[in-house]
């Protein structure tokens, strides 16, 4: 049953999908991913300061990530696209001044 | 305290608080079998299928409006609703009365 | 790319939009590396060791039970535990129901009694099957349920969280909470696993 190419479903919206077995994995998360973690918290107004994005948000631009994409990233990738997303989506930041950061950190790198 | 706006069956408060939630615990539901764009809580896999009330959970903001940024008011009654597996799957092969339970938003929900 | 400890790895483009994110949140004053780094202290903070305290509780308090199974959120915070905006919903295993969680359309999880999810229970094989055949994804883990045992599987789809109460087993009547919370892993507490008694 190819449900998977039902029109409809989202590429996230998995349940009862045929799958192979559960892989028991589990890594240390890296520092950034937990920095990436702490940024949701604090973003979201959980820490009691300006509640910039939902988990609505996160959630809506993970889904917006296409099939491929959504596959090859990892779960913390997923996430620091979607809060920068939902940043520019909220006018937090512009794009120019996303693009002109990450020029700078990369040439200090 | 505004008067309460009728859209359709529901009876719902203009200041956000849900008057009225239409359906109770023990009343079997059937999940609409709508497929729109956007951000959807309503998992595909329930979608025209029915199950039973089992509690009502509250009610919450609109997750499909909050995740447009928008303030996802007035709130909408969430219900627990619990799924047969047989009813789910034609070729389950567990207990019969193995189920799965959905927390499901009033307005993807009629009476079965 | 093999790794050599000697040398300097660049960034990848995700971990430079991570830096780079923070920096300009930083020079807005949305937040201060030192607010990143007391939340990062917070999240490590969260372990499965504080579920495991709230389940000794239950086991050990009938009444501490009974309000946890009433109001999850609220029983948590008798033990200095805040389970913040979303709702804790613990359910519990008995003779006749075993309790499994899922969050097939991402990954929520009870992180603040649990910590980070696994990444097997953020995988593509978990959330699509914990629905569909959650006896065989039960038996992956190594826990086949006798014929009379219902499986309930829950798939947070909302704003509830759950916790699986499991049951106590009976060896170890006279122990201390401590001693129970030791036995209380966090795989027991979404599902896929009961205590052992060693």
């Amino acid at each position: 049953m190819t449900l998977e190419l039902e029109p409809g479903r989202g590429h996230h919206d998995m349940g009862g999908l045929p799958a192979g077995r559960v892989e028991r994995t589990e890594h240390d998360y890296a520092e950034w991913e937990r920095r990436v973690d702490a940024m949701m918290v604090i973003l979201s107004g959980v820490k009691g300061g300006r509640k910039l994005m939902t988990v609505d948000e996160l959630r809506k631009n993970i889904e917006a990530i296409g099939p491929e994409a959504y596959d090859r990233m990892s779960y913390y990738e997923r996430w620091i696209t979607s809060i920068t997303q939902t940043m520019i989506q909220r006018g937090v930041i512009t794009t120019e001044e996303l693009g002109r950061k990450m020029e700078e950190v990369k040439r200090r790198a | 305290m505004p008067e309460p706006e009728k859209q359709g069956q529901t009876t719902i408060s203009t200041e956000g608080s849900v008057v009225d939630p239409r359906f109770s615990a023990g009343d079997r539901v059937r999940v609409r079998k709508a497929y729109p764009l956007g951000h959807i809580r309503t998992p595909f896999y329930v979608r025209g299928l029915t199950g039973e009330v089992e509690r009502l959970c509250g009610s919450f903001p609109n997750p499909e409006e909050l995740a447009q940024m928008r303030d996802g008011l007035p709130r909408r009654p969430l219900y627990r609703v619990r799924f047969v597996q047989h009813d789910l799957w034609p070729d389950y092969r567990g207990r019969d009365a193995d189920a799965v339970e959905v927390e499901i938003f009033e307005h993807w929900l009629e009476l079965a | 790319m093999k790794q050599d400890p000697g040398r300097y790895q660049p960034l990848s483009y995700f971990q430079l939009m991570e830096v780079s994110l923070r920096e300009l949140l930083v020079e807005k004053g949305v937040t201060t590396e030192a607010e990143v780094r007391a939340t990062l202290e917070d999240v490590r903070a969260r372990t499965p060791e504080r579920g495991a305290r709230v389940v000794a509780r239950a086991w050990t308090d009938p009444e501490f039970k009974a309000r946890l199974l009433a109001d999850g959120t609220k029983a948590c915070q008798e033990l200095g535990l805040d389970v913040p905006a979303l709702r804790l919903v613990v359910v519990e295993n008995t003779p006749r129901v075993h309790n499994m969680i899922v969050c097939t359309l991402c990954s929520c999880y009870p992180r603040m009694l649990l910590g980070l999810p696994p990444d097997w229970y953020k995988s593509r094989n978990y959330r699509s099957r914990a629905v569909r055949e959650p006896r065989a994804v039960l038996a992956e883990f190594g826990l086949r349920l006798p014929d009379e045992v219902q499986v309930r599987v829950h798939d947070s789809s909302a704003d509830m969280r759950y916790l699986v109460l499991p049951m106590r087993p009976a060896q170890t009547a006279g122990w201390s909470e401590e001693r129970l919370a030791g036995i209380v892993t966090r795989d027991c507490m979404i599902g896929v696993a009961v205590p052992a008694v060693s």
